[in-house]
């Protein structure tokens, strides 16, 4: 070939450089455990959700959320969200309200009417529930969807359990939890209602049933002796709640007082003050910080009028009058009795002390070791005899709704596992997306979306929900305040930012590929990744 | 941040309410035609891989946006001249050629003259959709190159220069330039004696220096703004007559900063006003980038070792002081932290 003068070798493409060779260390895309997913009691993929959502995607974004969890509504409206209480946008403005957004999905998904299907072929194997609540029916969804045949025996006249009998209306409309169990049925769960199990080796081997999940709750209030006269109404907060519930006229006077200090004293304050009490006290033994009972409940009774008697015990009662003792913290936070005592007026009170678990019906069960009025089970759920299981408020745990499905999910898989004679084993959890991986710059200034909230008036006489949902436009807007901690959100930035062209975008929801050819290992794509899902790594020699 | 009341937009167009803005360099929320030029697969890619710039070379990072911007623009209609230094060094050693861009390189100083040229002979020949694009250093645009740079603005030729700003020789072993800022560090101002680190005082800046051309169009740019970056490139292909763009390009090697800080460090300079983001159009100052996040100057220089002799057990309080003030003066002249002003 004639070549230009002074030209000696052919022009050629610098991609036959292959810089590569230069690097010390290779960037690697990772996906870490944001705080919201760690903390969630139901194991639900919050951020993958939230991705969803952001999206517009509402459909996609509500089977996320039930592939963890089959009562979404229900769950944005009466879970605690521990989730925001991880989340790391807390430390930039406020945490994201993903409570908010999974009500609005859950919503959604009534109002459109999504179905889930069953996702296997039938196993031909037959699993009894015990206790119709939020576990027995997490439970169920999990088993249905895995192909085996689910009965659940409920005692009560409907199903739900504590979300019923438990939860006030104004924090938990019914139509919601009717939908959310109809959609569950709907997949071939039978629940029999009225079915009290008495004797549960006789039920299981009469049914032939290849599995047990237990799940009947704690219902049995818990009493305290108090000497006291026959004028004055004293009942338990279950009792109180429940008779609301049906509609029943409960006469509680002008005043009433209310002993103790966690959730169900609060949803009985409100419930009497919208039963026609003119006053209500809470009175508590410990101070506002040591109480149970979540800070959002206890805000919200504040703003309906609810009154509270901080560092108090109830002695007796004679007369329509109450005899309390003014209570100290020892050293230990631990409150002791002071020797002051006063009098408080009231018609009526509800004692809030906590509840126990029915255990009469596990007597003959081989193996079961009940121990603190509670079922003991393993790390899978199992009680000690083989091939029964439990969860929900009856083991050891926190006693929440959301703690309760959780179980369910994890005992269905433990039980899918049992009846195919092998073990679960939970996938490996991925390293936690800590807020000094995140690269704060990268996100805009978003303050959190308030919920509207029921005016007062309206709050102290009826029972309408109190808390309101999202419109579909702030719903978006909160999605989108998801920082997306350790989970590539598909931004750009990586291919942007690296100065050898050595990222590629492999397409939407398929993210990113690297070029080990050219990439130096400087870094950068790793520095500038808002969200902390690239990870350096020393090259091997 | 918002369009200014007076129908003008100041800045590019920038999305509230998305989880990330538009401070990434993509987002898969908003529409393909408002994304920016770097988030589209099908980028030019104007300098490709296999090019021998260090680890994390801010330059090699800007070049490419730059270019790749002005390619758009143009529906791929330029012819980019190059002056002498690192990006026409580290881009093509014989007989390879990082360059997707028609591109010729002549000498050190001429860069503008040879832009110059090319500019005439189009007119010629008449190819009026084909622009001309010449780009250089620091060293080769404000100091060797800097009389042909004078001529081609007050001539008003059409050429946009875009010098990417590394604040030093960096391609021949890190030595001053008329760009390096004071109290620097390089080999030639060692940090040691009396008055370590480049001497205060002395410099210029050349984007005001062009602007008392009254040309056209004068912009400062970062590589920490991306989408800053791209609106005034295509901005400037828009117009005619000489333009000017000043793209702050950290240096790794020079700066001695780690690789991976190369925007990082881009950024602290523009949040702690030492690097003020404006731009001009015939002679006038009409848009700055709003300082976002006020940082000390300090938190700028502490991420580079070439600031490294004013800190240690003994810091030199003084000559940090008189960079914060030329960071307070920056601020203040600029507006940096005016409302209203987009950021």
């Amino acid at each position: 070939m004639k070549k230009p003068f002074a030209i000696t070798l052919d022009v050629g493409s610098s991609l036959a450089n292959k810089t590569g060779s230069w690097r010390t260390e290779r960037p690697m895309y990772v996906d870490r455990l944001p705080p919201c997913n760690a903390s969630c009691p139901s194991g639900e993929n919050i951020q993958r959700w939230l991705f969803l959502a952001e999206e517009g995607d509402y459909e996609g974004a509500w089977r996320e959320i039930m592939v963890n969890n089959p009562l979404p509504a229900i769950m944005g409206r009466v879970c605690y969200h521990p989730c925001e209480g991880g989340c790391n946008r807390a430390q930039l403005d406020h945490p994201v309200g993903i409570h908010a957004v999974e009500r609005f999905l859950g919503d959604e998904a009534i109002r459109r009417g999504w179905r889930v299907e069953v996702g296997s072929p039938p196993t031909g194997k037959r699993v009894l529930i015990v206790g119709a609540g939020p576990s027995g029916l997490s439970c169920a969804y999990h088993l249905a969807r895995m192909g085996h045949g689910v009965t659940i025996l409920e005692a009560g006249p409907m199903a739900g359990g504590m979300m019923r009998f438990a939860i006030p209306k104004y924090r938990l409309p019914r139509e919601i939890v009717d939908a959310e169990i109809q959609r569950i049925v709907e997949m071939g769960v039978e629940i029999r209602l009225n079915q009290k199990v008495t004797d549960l080796e006789a039920t299981r081997r009469e049914g032939g049933y290849d599995a047990v999940f237990l799940a009947v709750g704690a219902h049995i209030a818990k009493r305290a002796y108090l000497p006291a006269g026959d004028a004055t109404k004293i009942l338990d907060a279950l009792s109180l709640l429940r008779e609301a519930e049906r509609g029943e006229q409960v006469l509680l006077g002008r005043r009433v007082l209310i002993y103790g200090g966690g959730n169900t004293a609060l949803d009985a304050a409100r419930s009497a003050k919208r039963l026609g009490a003119a006053e209500t006290i809470v009175v508590y033994r410990r101070t506002r910080e040591r109480m149970p009972a979540h800070d959002e409940e206890v805000r919200e009774a504040l703003d309906e009028g609810v009154m509270f008697r901080w560092l108090t015990t109830i002695k007796g009662e004679q007369g329509g009058s109450f005899q309390v003792e003014k209570m100290a913290l020892d050293g230990e936070g631990r409150p002791q009795p002071t020797g002051e005592f006063d009098t408080i007026e009231a018609d009526a009170l509800v004692l809030a002390l906590g509840q126990d678990v029915d255990l009469s019906f596990l007597g003959s069960v081989p193996g079961l070791a009940v121990e603190d009025g509670v079922v003991r089970v393993g790390r899978d759920m199992m009680t000690g005899c083989r091939g029964v299981f439990a969860g929900g408020d009856m083991v050891p745990a926190e006693r929440t709704v959301t703690v309760a499905v959780g179980h369910g999910k994890k005992a269905a898989r433990n039980i899918d596992a049992f009846l195919s004679d092998t073990t679960y084993t939970a996938p490996e959890k991925h390293e936690l997306a800590t807020f000094d991986r995140i690269n704060t710059w990268y996100y805009a200034d978003a303050p959190r979306t308030m919920q509207v909230t029921l005016e007062r008036a309206r709050r102290e006489s009826t029972f309408e929900e109190v808390v309101q949902g999202l419109e579909e436009s702030n719903a978006l807007f909160e999605a989108r305040r998801c920082l997306s901690c350790g989970n590539c959100f598909e931004c750009d930035n990586c291919f942007g930012v690296c100065p050898d062209n050595a990222i590629s975008k492999l397409g939407r929801h398929n993210r990113y590929g690297i070029n080990y050819d050219y990439c130096k290992g400087c870094g950068l794509c790793a520095a500038e990744c808002p969200c902390g899902a690239i990870r350096m790594e020393p090259e091997s020699t | 941040m918002e369009a200014a009341t007076n129908g003008q937009t100041v800045g590019p167009a920038r999305v509230r309410f998305y989880q990330t803005g538009t401070f990434t360099v993509g987002n898969r929320l908003l529409d393909v035609s408002v994304q920016s030029v770097q988030s589209d697969p099908r980028r030019n890619n104007s300098l490709n891989s296999g090019h021998r710039a260090c680890q994390g070379c801010g330059e090699a990072l800007g070049a490419r946006y730059a270019l790749d911007a002005a390619m758009r623009a143009t529906k791929n209609r330029i012819v980019v001249a190059n002056a002498t230094g690192c990006l026409e060094v580290f881009s093509t050693p014989y007989p390879e050629s990082s360059w997707r861009v028609p591109w010729l390189h002549s000498l050190f100083g001429n860069a503008p003259a040879v832009a110059t040229g090319i500019a005439a002979a189009l007119k010629v020949k008449g190819k009026d959709d084909v622009r001309v694009v010449a780009q250089g250093g620091d060293g080769g645009t404000v100091d060797i190159g800097f009389g042909c740079l004078s001529g081609m603005f007050e001539r008003n030729d059409d050429v946009l220069y875009i010098c990417y700003d590394n604040e030093a020789y960096m391609n021949t072993g890190v030595q001053r330039s008329s760009a390096t800022p004071a109290g620097a560090k390089t080999n030639t101002t060692p940090g040691v004696g009396e008055e370590p680190g480049n001497v205060f005082g002395q410099g210029k800046s050349v984007p005001l220096i062009a602007m008392a051309h009254g040309i056209p169009y004068v912009a400062t740019a970062s590589v920490a703004d991306l989408r800053d970056l791209e609106y005034k490139v295509q901005k400037a292909m828009g117009l005619h007559g000489a333009r000017y763009i000043h793209v702050h390009v950290p240096c790794p090697l020079g700066w001695g900063s780690a690789p991976s800080d190369t925007i990082r460090v881009a950024r602290l300079a523009i949040e702690s006003g030492l690097f003020p983001v404006f731009e001009a159009e015939w002679g006038e100052v009409t848009g700055r980038r709003r300082i976002r996040d006020l940082v000390p100057a300090q938190a700028y220089l502490e991420a580079q070792g070439r600031f490294r002799h004013l800190f240690g057990k003994h810091p030199d309080t003084r000559r940090i002081a008189w960079i914060q003030d030329i960071a307070n003066r920056n601020i203040r002249r600029f507006g940096l932290l005016d409302e209203g002003v987009q950021s």
